[in-house]
């Protein structure tokens, strides 16, 4: 195999653009009569809407028009939908309230859309939105969960009473419940998942473009799965039909989650422009991104997990509380259900599990997946708890996960997964050693000697990546299949494109995808262009999330190369007259095995386009699509250990090293491995220490900048210590397990468990703030 | 940003004048907090009037032991000037820890001090020195001058074009960050000067920069951190918000000024 081919560390190809500033992203896209958008959006966190009065604003200069949302509905556009169905324990279905892309009679959060303006330019279109005047009603408004349960609690939808979605469970209630009964020992803990922001670097951005002589839409937008966007615009928004909607996904600039939705703005968009007859392009400033953009996690659960005499778990109690938010964004009701619960047996072999979720509206932004999507809830959820539990049981961490961890696959879990292959304790070992955690105690003691508090916390983590067999998330209510396509296009001098469902937003797929093809066919990495995110272009696909692009879409790939492997080393052994089994392809030449006889590549391909000796019966052309639908999830899994050093005069934590040991199973490019690794931890160091969205009681957003939402910077986090361990996944053909999310589903719980190892208590939640250690550490006193 | 006029002032005069003109108009100093505020539409000047650009207030000048820093000048410079580090060394680490490299190459010693911030560095640092502003009409001392939360002692168009101080004996400055913005959720100043000790709190007042007569009574008879130990910080006066509540603040005031005596030496 060459250097440009699996396993090597090949500089990213889209890095030049990028680096350059030459990236063409949704905002760079200009098209002639182009106008400007700006949207009226709600300043109270729930309010009814008396009257909107447009008048003023649409006499402003440079305005076009101002559009609301009697309007949209008149036109016949759809409510936005959650696709994926699930059922409460009594059978009911979840209790969706209705969302208008404009809001109509009720406000729900601060920044729920109520009217578009269309200008010349965004100055002016920001001016005149200034000038739309609206009588609200202001209604009482709550935003935390489980005060939104409470009797007496602000009514949030008509739909749903009591603001509960549902009240879902997985697992064997009576089971567990007997076994906690006669258990030797019960850790109980309360655990909360704090609410993020996710802030990809470019805010969202979208371009609608109406074509009246076509009667055709195009949709520049900025997302991460531009055919489902297609898709759903279509089928349930009514925006228009297949044929008559392009949606293209340029250049992106991160996602982390938030760009898998469809958002207001892109319907409205795409209908301003047939209303006003300009195309309207809208780019969220900063501001709108904190207000609008999905957020992620917001859980409050309650935990119970029972130990044999032999420190063997033999159950485990779940009981969540998920805010989703104002309204249920795409796939929010999947998150805390069977993206969460599913994970609850962690790497342990678990007897017996029960979780309860319920999920419940409140008047904040709706909240959907956030890098890990529910998997770094159940981590952060076990972790802590396994840490408490070592803690009252008097053994090590180590020792206490060693003692549990499931050893034998295939493994069937209590809450559906099927693990299909893993190592714990080498990741768990390998970590350990690379910690020097036997010499913990004694860096302890300097730290100590210094004056400072030092902690050590460990958190294992798995994970379920490459979602995902379609018949089983349609079995448990998902509303589309999640394979993947891929065409492999040979052209006639050689060269290869090939066209992915799968949507890179900073993944490196132009590198990676093109290192498999320069592997499999010995042909240079520069002769291979990877094509996705336009609807005209690619095949229907699914896009990227849950680390699925390698495990689900390259296996697509590699589909699609058998056959054109299959078919070229038809061609080369009709040209050489050989026998078709005793074609090997190496070094950029078919080549028949054990003689001098060979044909490079491009003489295939071209044979295979002038088709003028080509085998009887060939069709010429060289071009394969396949269609790859996973036979199970990927189970990437490892060891996170963080060591901490707090300042006790100020609470200050310093993360004075940290180690991961993954096993991601085979991969394609360490490098953009390790990038991947570094900036899923970097979000987990957010998350654990400085990350938090906060509202006010009247539901006004209180971390809507950067004045107050902390991100994680260079400095806050320590260089990381990496090592990979390998059971190849044998559910795919490349053995890929997935990379995108385990830094930021590993870290949080890592963390933790050594700010609280050094605090000497568990009385914390994230984010360990300077004030909150502080705090916690003169509690402890 | 609503429209605006923006107007280059060559001289102090021309921007006196250029202010006098333009009633809604404000003067611009590095603009790092007018220019973002007036991106969010919380202030809409109809003119801004530079005042970076007028050569008479910008740089450092040292005469014995007295220090002029102009108003237009950057903090980069304060932060790199080596003679002001031979005397004055807290002064440049103040400003070399302001923001980030692009806010010390704009920002300015004047618009900092006229801003007012109460989470700045400057004003701990010059009400720490018992510095003395100079406007274009008088000079005011650092102690009548900063007036509460981003309000100070400066009339209608009046503008600063200096501040002076005498270099201190030591002096200090610790400060903690606030984990979102990093300005300082808890800055303090302390200086050894020829008109006694200083100590000045930023970040922390509940109307801004204060002086700290307890620390300065126990600094002046013994200068040294454990000085500062049973000194009581009332927390009744402090801020309380997202990052830091008041009872935590008093023990950053606290633990800041032991840092910045220590860092004094």
């Amino acid at each position: 195999m060459g250097v440009e081919g699996i396993g090597a560390r090949v500089t990213r190809k889209e890095d030049k653009r990028f680096l350059t500033g030459k990236g063409r992203y949704t905002d760079d896209m200009t098209v002639p009569g182009m106008k400007y958008a700006y949207f009226v959006r709600s300043p109270y966190g729930h309010a009814k809407i008396r009257n909107i009065d447009a008048t003023a604003a649409k006499a402003m200069p440079g305005v076009i028009d101002v559009l609301d949302g009697k309007q949209l509905q008149a036109d016949g556009i759809g409510n936005l939908i959650c696709g994926w169905m699930i059922h409460s324990k009594d059978g009911t279905p979840m209790k969706m309230g209705a969302w208008r892309p404009l809001a109509v009679d009720t406000v729900r959060y601060v920044g729920d859309a109520i009217a578009i303006v269309v200008a010349d330019s965004s100055g002016e279109a920001r001016d005149a939105a200034e000038a739309v005047v609206i009588d609200y009603e202001q209604l009482p408004a709550v935003t935390e969960a489980v005060a939104a349960l409470a009797s007496g609690a602000p009514q949030i939808h008509p739909e749903a009473p009591g603001n509960l979605i549902f009240d879902w469970q997985i697992g064997e209630p009576d089971a567990v419940d007997k076994a906690i009964a006669s258990a030797a020992h019960v850790t109980e803990i309360e655990i909360h998942n704090n609410r993020l922001s996710p802030n990809p670097m470019e805010p969202r951005a979208t371009l609608g473009i109406y074509d009246t002589a076509e009667d055709h839409y195009t949709c520049y937008t900025t997302s991460q799965n531009p055919h489902v966007a297609r898709l759903v615009m279509s089928a349930f928004y009514n925006v228009a039909p297949e044929n008559k909607l392009r949606v293209i996904a340029p250049d992106v600039g991160g996602g982390f989650g938030s760009k898998i939705y469809i958002y207001p703005e892109e319907i409205i968009c795409l209908w301003a422009s047939k209303k006003t007859g300009v195309p309207v392009k809208w780019t969220s400033d900063r501001t709108e991104a904190f207000l609008t953009d999905a957020h992620g996690r917001d859980h409050v659960s309650k935990v119970k997990m029972a130990f044999d005499a032999n420190n063997r778990i033999t159950a485990l109690k779940v009981d969540t509380i998920a805010n989703l938010g104002a309204y249920m964004s795409l796939f929010s009701s999947a998150v805390p259900t069977y993206l969460y619960a599913t994970l609850l047996s962690g790497q342990y072999d678990i007897p017996a599990i029960h979780a309860n979720v319920r999920t419940v509206y409140t008047n904040t932004v709706p909240v959907d997946a956030y890098r890990g999507a529910g998997r770094p809830e159940a981590t952060y959820l076990l972790e802590r708890t396994m840490e408490a539990a070592a803690r009252e049981l008097g053994v090590s961490p180590a020792e206490l996960r060693k003692t549990n961890f499931i050893r034998s696959f295939p493994h069937q879990t209590p809450v559906i997964m099927n693990y299909d292959a893993g190592d714990y304790e080498a990741s768990l070992n390998a970590a350990m050693q690379a910690a020097d955690w036997a010499g913990f105690a004694a860096r302890r003691s300097q730290s100590e000697a210094r004056g400072k508090k030092r902690g050590i916390g460990m958190s294992c983590y798995i994970e379920a990546c490459g979602i995902a067999p379609s018949a089983a998330v349609g079995s448990l209510g998902a509303g589309v299949g999640l394979w993947e396509s891929a065409e492999v296009r040979v052209n006639a001098v050689g060269t290869i494109e090939v066209l992915t469902g799968s949507h890179s937003h900073g993944q490196g797929h132009e590198t990676t995808f093109a290192q498999l093809v320069a592997g499999r066919l010995g042909v240079p990495i520069e002769s291979i262009n990877i094509v996705h995110g336009d609807t005209d272009k690619v095949q229907m696909g699914m896009g990227t999330y849950g680390s699925r692009s390698g495990a689900v879409g390259m296996s697509a790939i590699v589909k699609a190369l058998d056959k054109v492997e299959a078919k070229a080393k038809k061609i080369a052994a009709h040209l050489m007259e050989a026998s078709e089994e005793d074609i090997v392809i190496e070094n950029g030449e078919l080549k028949v095995a054990g003689t001098d006889k060979a044909v490079p590549w491009f003489q295939v391909a071209l044979a295979s386009y002038t088709a003028h000796n080509l085998p009887s019966g060939m069709e010429p052309g060289l071009k394969e699509t396949a269609f790859y639908d996973p036979s199970n999830f990927t189970f990437p899994a490892g060891c996170y250990i963080a060591e901490v050093e707090i300042d006790p005069d100020t609470g200050e934590t310093d993360i004075v090293q940290f180690v991961a040991a993954d096993d991601f199973g085979n991969i394609i490019n360490p490098m953009i491995v390790e990038g991947q690794v570094h900036g899923g931890i970097a979000q987990g160091v957010g998350q654990a220490l400085l990350e938090n969205v906060q509202y006010d009681a009247n539901g006004q957003l209180l971390t809507a900048s950067y004045m107050d939402y902390a991100m994680p910077r260079a400095d806050d986090l320590p260089s990381f210590s990496l090592s990979h361990q390998n059971t190849p996944c044998p559910s795919n053909p490349l053995g890929i397990k997935g990379c995108g999310e385990a830094g930021a589903i590993g870290s949080p719980p890592a963390l933790i468990n050594a700010i609280t190892d050094a605090i000497g208590h568990d009385r914390l939640t994230m984010p360990a703030t300077p004030m909150k250690v502080w705090q916690a550490l003169h509690a402890a006193h | 940003m609503y429209a605006t006029s923006y107007h280059r002032a060559s001289s102090v005069e021309d921007a006196v004048k250029l202010k006098s003109a333009n009633e809604e108009g404000k003067y611009l100093s590095g603009g790092m907090t007018l220019i973002s505020t007036m991106k969010q539409r919380l202030a809409a000047p109809s003119d801004l009037i530079d005042l970076r650009h007028i050569p008479a207030i910008r740089g450092i000048r040292i005469e014995g032991r007295k220090v002029t820093i102009g108003a237009a000048t950057p903090h980069a410079d304060v932060a790199a000037s080596r003679e002001l580090a031979a005397i004055c060394p807290a002064i440049c680490k103040l400003a070399g820890h302001i923001g980030d490299p692009h806010v010390r190459h704009m920002g300015t010693i004047g618009g900092s001090i006229a801003n007012n911030d109460p989470a700045a560095d400057y004003p701990a640092g010059l009400l720490g020195l018992g510095a003395t502003i100079v406007t274009d009409r008088r000079s005011i001392s650092a102690d009548d001058f900063f007036t509460g939360l981003f309000e100070t002692a400066l009339e209608e168009g009046e503008m600063v074009t200096s501040v002076t101080f005498e270099a201190p004996e030591k002096a200090g400055y610790a400060k903690f960050n606030n984990p979102a913005s990093r300005f300082a959720m808890t800055g303090v100043f302390v200086a050894s000067t020829a008109g006694g000790v200083r100590a000045a709190v930023t970040g922390a007042g509940s109307s801004g920069v204060f002086r700290h007569p307890g620390f300065e009574q126990a600094l002046a008879s013994n200068w040294s951190p454990d000085a500062l130990n049973n000194v009581a910080v009332d927390p009744s006066n402090l801020m309380s918000d997202l990052h830091a509540n008041a009872e935590y603040r008093a023990n950053l005031v606290k633990v800041m000024a032991k840092r910045a005596v220590a860092s004094a030496g």
